[in-house]
């Protein structure tokens, strides 16, 4: 296939579980109340939070996939994968603060400085924030070398987000034991391939 | 909150305490209440569409349910919410596994086993121990830890009645409860990474069990209880905290000393014994100041202020008094 027209297939690609998130919103609003549940909002919170997750995998599956699997046409895709991830991390928080608490500032404020787990899942944000900020062609010329280790952040944002995962779960920690297996075995071979190949 | 009783009198010539304090409380709901005496259960208005699977002694039971002057007005939170969106983590974590996983579990028959500082020790039929036991129907507030609530129509027998009926020793200061364990009808009893470990336990101090407002449910919605709700028998303690309330009840036993619950094991930081509704102490992970009301919509959340004790201080605060509340949590 088409290198270009294969990479515009795949933003759309990643816009699907927005697509399924919005068709949920619309059948909530205008047909079905129940869709999403008694608390819609916290769902949508899930729904959300979780898909970023699945992102960041993703992100972080480019290299080996590349290197063990010779898949490589997903590293030219590792910027979308990105920025789809910030994407939706970003909407992860925002129906937390618009839908959850309704912009209400000082519980944002006050959930920001005395909730571990809100703390350490804002850090994480801010710094896909910064990652998806500089992922254009005109950052990573200015950047230059710079611009790999600033791109290094994402490595704590993973981190980070295990981290927020283990200090939501109440009583089960069986899937985020998962997910953290998955992070870290990514992490590791990142770990082991990058020390090789300097 | 020690009162001396007369000498010459016998265990069960004794008014029991919590009762005998709490009774202005119980007149002044009962005023209150009256006028729900007149309204019909709520099981005349609901049509679940499914039978209810519960033997003929426990529907017939339950079918007679008096409306209590305890019940509050609030609107009701939708039947198929109350049993499609709760926590009971012996089914799974997620707000629907209960629903889902709960269904191969087999609530009858069922026993209940007496232990400790009691003369009614020993194994019990459901049925037998519930024999004569007038049930009500008792729509209470639920607020969970987890900072969001419902209103629910409960029904069930006082616990007062239950205990009385065990004869706890004046010795018993405590009561704990178990939950049944049995990891092939209940999936999340056998997950590898619980942090909580099973069977569940839970406990009350004897004032809180004997408490009028403090109920053994058998019934939600003017039918027997699903299983995912806690079938066929489960606590309900409107002033605490939902995790409080604990499901499907297999054990009860009387103690002198305050038993250690499922949750304070767990992690004692968060969880303490009491578990009272309380904005001013917060929980590490939530905000307990207020809670949504579901079912929330997505552009209302349906905040409304939390109340001290749930909104039933009037009748228990006085159980906590000289009690500090930040300690005691």
């Amino acid at each position: 296939m088409d290198k270009v027209l294969l990479t515009r297939w795949f933003w759309w690609i990643l816009l699907l579980p927005f697509v399924f998130a919005g068709a949920r919103v619309v059948q909530v609003i205008w047909y079905d109340p129940s869709a999403l549940g008694p608390d819609p909002a916290q769902a949508l919170v899930d729904l959300f939070g979780t898909t970023a997750l699945w992102f960041l995998c993703a992100v972080l599956f480019v290299t080996p996939a590349r290197a063990v699997i010779g898949v490589r046409w997903l590293t030219r895709q590792r910027r979308a994968l990105g920025v789809a991830c910030f994407g939706y991390a970003l909407l992860h928080w925002l129906s937390y603060a618009g839908l959850l608490l309704e912009w209400q500032w000082q519980n944002l404020g006050q959930d920001l400085l005395n909730r571990p787990y809100i703390i350490v899942g804002f850090l994480a944000g801010l710094m896909l924030l910064l990652l998806a900020g500089t992922s254009n062609n005109t950052s990573v010329r200015l950047l230059g070398r710079r611009w790999r280790i600033l791109h290094r952040l994402v490595y704590p944002a993973a981190l980070l987000v295990l981290v927020h995962m283990f200090w939501v779960a109440r009583s089960d920690y069986t899937e985020v034991i998962l997910y953290s297996v998955v992070v870290l075995l990514l992490l590791l071979y990142r770990w082991r391939y990058s020390a090789k190949s300097t | 909150m020690k009162v001396s009783v007369g000498h010459k009198l016998g265990e069960r010539d004794v008014t029991p305490e919590a009762v005998y304090l709490n009774r202005r409380q119980y007149l002044k709901a009962s005023a209150v209440g009256a006028a729900a005496l007149l309204a019909p259960t709520v099981k005349a208005s609901l049509a679940t569409g499914s039978a209810d699977p519960a033997p003929l002694w426990l529907q017939t039971q339950n079918n007679q349910a008096a409306p209590s002057p305890f019940s509050s007005t609030e609107k009701l939170t939708p039947y198929e919410y109350v049993t499609g969106y709760n926590n009971f983590y012996e089914f799974g974590t997620g707000k629907d596994d209960p629903e889902k996983h709960g269904q191969d579990f087999r609530p009858h028959p069922w026993q209940i086993t007496v232990s400790g500082l009691a003369e009614g020790t020993g194994t019990f039929d459901l049925e037998d121990l519930l024999k004569g036991l007038a049930v009500e129907e008792r729509i209470y507030r639920l607020r969970c830890v987890e900072a969001w609530s419902m209103v629910i129509p409960w029904l069930g027998v006082p616990m007062a009645a239950l205990l009385q009926r065990l004869k706890p020793l004046s010795s018993a200061r405590f009561v704990s409860f178990e939950t049944v364990y049995r990891p092939e009808e209940m999936p999340g009893q056998g997950s590898f990474f619980a942090a909580i470990d099973y069977p569940y336990i839970e406990g009350l101090r004897m004032d809180e069990a004997m408490h009028p407002l403090t109920l053994m449910a058998t019934g939600v919605y003017g039918r027997s209880l699903p299983n995912q709700n806690g079938a066929p028998i489960r606590l309900i303690v409107p002033w605490k905290y939902g995790f409080k309330s604990i499901k499907s009840i297999r054990k009860i036993t009387f103690t002198a000393r305050q038993p250690q619950t499922t949750w304070q094991k767990a992690n004692a930081r968060e969880y303490g014994f009491y578990a009272n509704v309380n904005p001013s102490v917060d929980h590490p992970r939530w905000s307990q100041a207020e809670e949504r009301r579901l079912p929330s919509t997505l552009f209302a959340s349906n905040r409304v202020p939390t109340l001290p004790f749930n909104g039933y201080a009037d009748a228990v605060a006085g159980l906590y008094q000289g009690m500090d509340l930040t300690k005691y949590y």
